[in-house]
């Protein structure tokens, strides 16, 4: 087996040295009667027909750049440098661990000082941590923050936060016995969620660009929040339209989580994506998850290190912010790569970019009979109601080679209102041909 | 004299004068490296981007008014900054990595290239299903395998790390509670465990309630019994232990913890050591999360992205979370959405959006198909052998906490043969440093004083193992023969030396910020 380095006379003498007879020796503790002798599974493989066999799965599937591509709904089709990724597969990133030895781990605690800045600086925010998991589940531990911040348990949820989002936060709110008051789907941006904030409220959950692509102005409502000591958590799902976009911090958000795929990260179906976690300083010692901090050495050269540890499950145990350990360290790197490469200049112009690509084909398919464009305002991605049920209108574009966007219902699914309802996403991938083609398609689709 | 930014000398002549100080702060092939704040320009990119011909926007009035403050390099400068800062890392493709707990084992490079196959890198979860159907299967594949060596009835694969299915486990436990009307509260965690485990039963509402552990740091069935009672919903327990042993009467524990009416979670971080050799659902388990980062070899990232699927027992497999994939009549089925449920399935609700860390089930996938059967059986022998050897190399001269029994897959040693010598748990891991070695888990399982937990994994030869041995055994000399400064001063070699925590924690300094202009921090 090509990853087990011992011979076979490499074991008999570690066993000698050892003082057992036998391997078997060693799992004497596991009961005799408990011991498994051969699993059900097949025989060692060499690395060409591991290849082949996952070869084979993975045509089966149709990538995204292969296809005029226009699916979002949380997660995007962006172009990543190619020097990001031979860069993450340096051994000294891909091979290391958390940082709890820092003198020989500054490679690693020096990114996520600079990813944090970063995060800091996109979202308007004093602070950020080393990272979440995803965008998802930093939106629940944000309102669980929010609830030990506020000693309050009602968490009002706009009807325009990812219904994914929505339903992590309300498992998890369940099995906290917390409150969650999860407004309607919100596909018109007309709810009037200031009329849902009171003395209860411990945060109010907004999305911007909403799922459905609106952009939400933030000001009034954290204004209204904080009025009744609320909190308000900013979501963004799309990290590449705070190039473009009014930051959450200027607009007077307390926390703002996002999604930071976009930048430097494959789709891979779903996994692994990076959290953005950002809030005020005076919350720090309420956020969950690793902070990266400065400090000097013994010979006072600066250095870094993970700190605050004693908001953290292995020093407070079950008094800890949260049970996160292992987060997502890699992808984090992946975002700081990307973003350092691009820049304010390039992350401004890759925003416009995306914001004109989807502007262009608002305009062409809002214009197809019995189409309408339900946004005023959006970035790259936005909601058509169709004539026709959005999923079998997918179906059919895939059939004609065009991934043509997201059926509301597919994450709504049993409510009828919105079964007509599509969302379209525009990246700096898609071409003139692209559009042209998914036009063409949905006007022949849709006769 | 003239300072850049890092305090470093920038006119000639400047530097210090001592045998070891050099002009830049370089010392040879360690490279000192600036912020990416320092050194970075506002207009600078390196991504070639064309403008887009002039167009109406459509942001209302949320256009952004102010400046971001990102600093940009172009490709060569990124190539090095991130290549210098990588070359102050220790990993385990440059050396032993014996962090106890954590299964530092080789990382194949093959996993690597088939994550990035476009037909599993380049697809998006919320593409139509009809172009996804070879992506499903790879899910059902690994679920199979995990359910074929753990011996349980169904699988969560969404949970995206070790702590995260801990919680998945534990949600579905109160949902089974709930489902049978009753409202158990009290989960008992042994005093032992890592402490994702309280951590994660308090966040869901349990109380905890510790377990103590015998001299060894096993569990006593007596003590487990004794705290049982119609309010405990379950323990959560570690199998084989943080002391690296394998508990025993874990039978017996499942047995009493189910006849009282409670769940047996069992944590799953040390699976490593009984691939192929014991299965958690014939002890009794009744929920496991599997670390993909540590037993499938999924790399550790500097910090994840990990993956923590979770297993379940007849008892609660009902209630694993959306998403899951279901074996159908015609193939795999992945079920997202309470509408596509059918009779008997009843999940607890959702953990993640989309459906899981595809891209570490596609390595682990790898890794499985690879090894086999037996490799997978192999690997779990050779990682406790590799274990035992250390512990035979070193139980003369280093001291276990409970004497020199059989341990599985990580050997834990004590700090009492430090006794005397003026040398701590830390100082004996920054020396290690110096060796060239990345140092053992430190001080956990806090049960034990000044716990040194070892964990080799099957990826060491012996040769290696010889050398490991060799090394700690010349440590403890120098440590009984008085040398007490290389330790306290320990490390010298490293790219820093010891850094000061409690500064850092004192007056977080958690971004970097713009220094001031000289005159205004004068005043």
């Amino acid at each position: 087996m090509r990853y087990l380095p011992h011979s076979e006379a490499d074991r008999a003498a570690m066993l000698a040295t050892i003082g057992v007879g036998s391997i078997d020796d060693l799992f004497s503790d596991i009961p005799a009667n408990l011991r498994v002798h051969g699993l059900d599974l097949p025989h060692a493989a060499g690395e060409l027909s591991v290849e082949r066999t996952l070869g084979r799965l993975a045509a089966k599937n149709v990538p995204a750049s292969t296809v005029p591509f226009f699916v979002g709904a949380g997660a995007y089709k962006h172009h990543v440098p190619a020097t990001v990724d031979h860069l993450i597969q340096r051994s000294e990133f891909l091979t290391s661990y958390t940082p709890y030895q820092p003198e020989i781990t500054q490679g690693t605690l020096q990114y996520l000082f600079e990813f944090q800045t970063q995060v800091a600086h996109l979202t308007g925010m004093e602070v950020a941590n080393a990272s979440m998991y995803d965008g998802s589940t930093a939106t629940a531990e944000a309102v669980l923050m929010a609830h030990r911040v506020t000693r309050r348990k009602k968490a009002v949820l706009s009807g325009g936060l990812h219904p994914h989002y929505r339903a992590v936060v309300e498992t998890t709110s369940a099995m906290a016995s917390d409150l969650v008051e999860a407004l309607p789907a919100d596909p018109d941006a007309a709810e009037d969620i200031l009329a849902r904030i009171d003395a209860e409220t411990s945060c109010v959950v907004v999305q911007s660009p909403s799922f459905y692509g609106h952009l939400i102005d933030l000001a009034p409502i954290a204004a209204r929040a904080h009025e009744v000591g609320a909190l308000l958590i900013a979501v963004v799902t799309e990290v590449v339209s705070l190039g473009l976009v009014e930051s959450p911090g200027a607009q007077g958000a307390d926390i703002v989580v996002g999604e930071g795929q976009s930048i430097g990260n494959a789709l891979s179906f779903g996994g692994p994506y990076v959290g953005l976690f950002a809030a005020r300083a005076k919350h720090v010692r309420q956020m969950p998850g690793r902070l990266c901090g400065e400090t000097v050495d013994a010979e006072g050269r600066r250095g870094f290190v993970l700190t605050l540890s004693t908001r953290e499950q292995h020093i407070r145990r079950d008094k800890a912010t949260s049970n996160i350990c292992t987060n997502s360290g890699l992808c984090a790197l992946a975002f700081t790569i990307h973003m350092t490469l691009l820049g304010e200049a390039g992350l401004t112009r890759l925003a416009r970019i995306n914001h004109a690509n989807a502007v262009k084909l608002a305009e062409s398919l809002g214009e197809l009979p019995g189409v309408t464009l339900l946004n005023d305002s959006f970035f790259n991605e936005f909601t058509l109601r169709l004539p026709d049920d959005a999923a079998s209108v997918v179906e059919a574009l895939a059939a004609k080679g065009i991934l043509g966007g997201v059926p509301v219902s597919r994450l709504e699914p049993g409510n009828a209102a919105l079964a007509n309802l599509l969302l379209v996403a525009s990246t700096e991938m898609n071409t003139d041909e692209d559009r042209a083609a998914f036009v063409a398609a949905l006007k022949e689709v849709l006769a | 004299m003239t300072m850049n930014t890092q305090g470093r000398p920038t006119d000639a002549g400047s530097a210090g004068t001592s045998s070891t100080d050099t002009f830049t702060g370089n010392r040879g092939l360690q490279i000192e490296e600036a912020l990416l704040f320092e050194v970075g320009r506002h207009d600078v990119t390196g991504v070639d981007l064309d403008e887009p011909v002039a167009f109406a926007p459509r942001l209302g009035k949320l256009a952004r008014t102010s400046a971001i403050d990102l600093p940009g390099l172009s490709e060569p400068e990124a190539m090095r900054h991130y290549v210098r800062l990588s070359q102050k890392n220790y990993a385990i493709d440059s050396g032993l990595y014996p962090l106890g707990s954590c299964t530092m084992k080789h990382n194949p490079r093959l996993n690597e290239k088939v994550a990035r196959l476009g037909g599993f890198g380049d697809i998006h979860p919320l593409q139509p299903l009809s172009t996804v159907s070879g992506a499903v299967e790879l899910m059902a594949e690994l679920g199979r395998w995990l359910i074929e060596m753990t011996g349980m009835t169904s699988v969560a694969l969404s949970p995206k790390a070790g702590a995260h299915g801990e919680l998945c486990g534990m949600m579905a436990i109160k949902a089974a509670i709930a489902a049978r009307g009753e409202a158990r509260d009290i989960v008992l965690v042994p005093e032992s465990a890592h402490g994702t485990n309280p951590a994660t039963a308090a966040l869901i509402g349990f109380k905890v309630v510790t377990v103590p552990a015998r001299p060894d740091g096993t569990v006593d069935p007596a003590a487990v019994k004794a705290l049982l009672s119609p309010q405990v919903a379950a323990i959560m327990l570690t199998n084989p232990n943080t002391c690296g042993l394998f508990e025993r009467d874990v039978v017996e524990i499942a047995a009493a913890i189910h006849a009282a009416g409670a769940y047996f979670y069992c944590d799953g971080a040390n699976f490593n050591a009984i691939v192929g050799k014991a299965k958690v659902g014939e002890l009794g388990v009744d929920a496991m999360h599997i670390n993909l980062h540590k037993t499938f070899s999924t790399p550790h990232g500097g910090g994840g992205p990990g993956a923590g699927p979770v297993v379940f027992s007849e008892r609660l497999a009902a209630f694993a979370p959306l998403p899951f994939v279901r074996i159908d009549a015609d193939g795999p089925v992945l079920v997202e959405d309470e509408a596509a449920l059918k009779s008997g399935e009843q999940p607890f609700g959702r953990m993640v959006a989309f459906h899981g860390q595809m891209g570490m089930f596609v390595r682990a996938v790898s890794y499985m198909l690879s090894h086999g059967a037996d490799g997978l059986q192999q690997a779990s022998e050779d990682a406790v052998l590799n274990a035992n050897y250390v512990r035979a190399g070193l139980r003369d001269v280093m001291s276990q906490p409970s004497g020199d029994r059989t341990c599985m897959h990580e050997v834990l040693f004590d700090d009492h043969f430090l006794d005397g010598t003026g040398v701590t748990t830390l100082d004996f891991a920054k020396a290690m440093i110096d060796e060239g070695y990345h140092p053992m888990t430190m001080y956990f399982p806090l049960v034990v004083h000044g716990a040194m937990l070892i964990e080799p994994t099957e990826s060491e030869s012996k040769a290696s193992l010889d050398l490991f041995i060799a090394t700690l055994r010349h440590l403890v000399m120098r440590a009984k023969a008085g040398d007490v400064e290389r330790f306290r001063e320990a490390p010298r070699f490293a790219p820093r030396r010891r850094l000061d925590e409690t500064r850092a924690a004192r007056a977080p300094k958690l971004k970097w910020e713009r220094p001031q202009p000289l005159s205004e921090a004068a005043e």
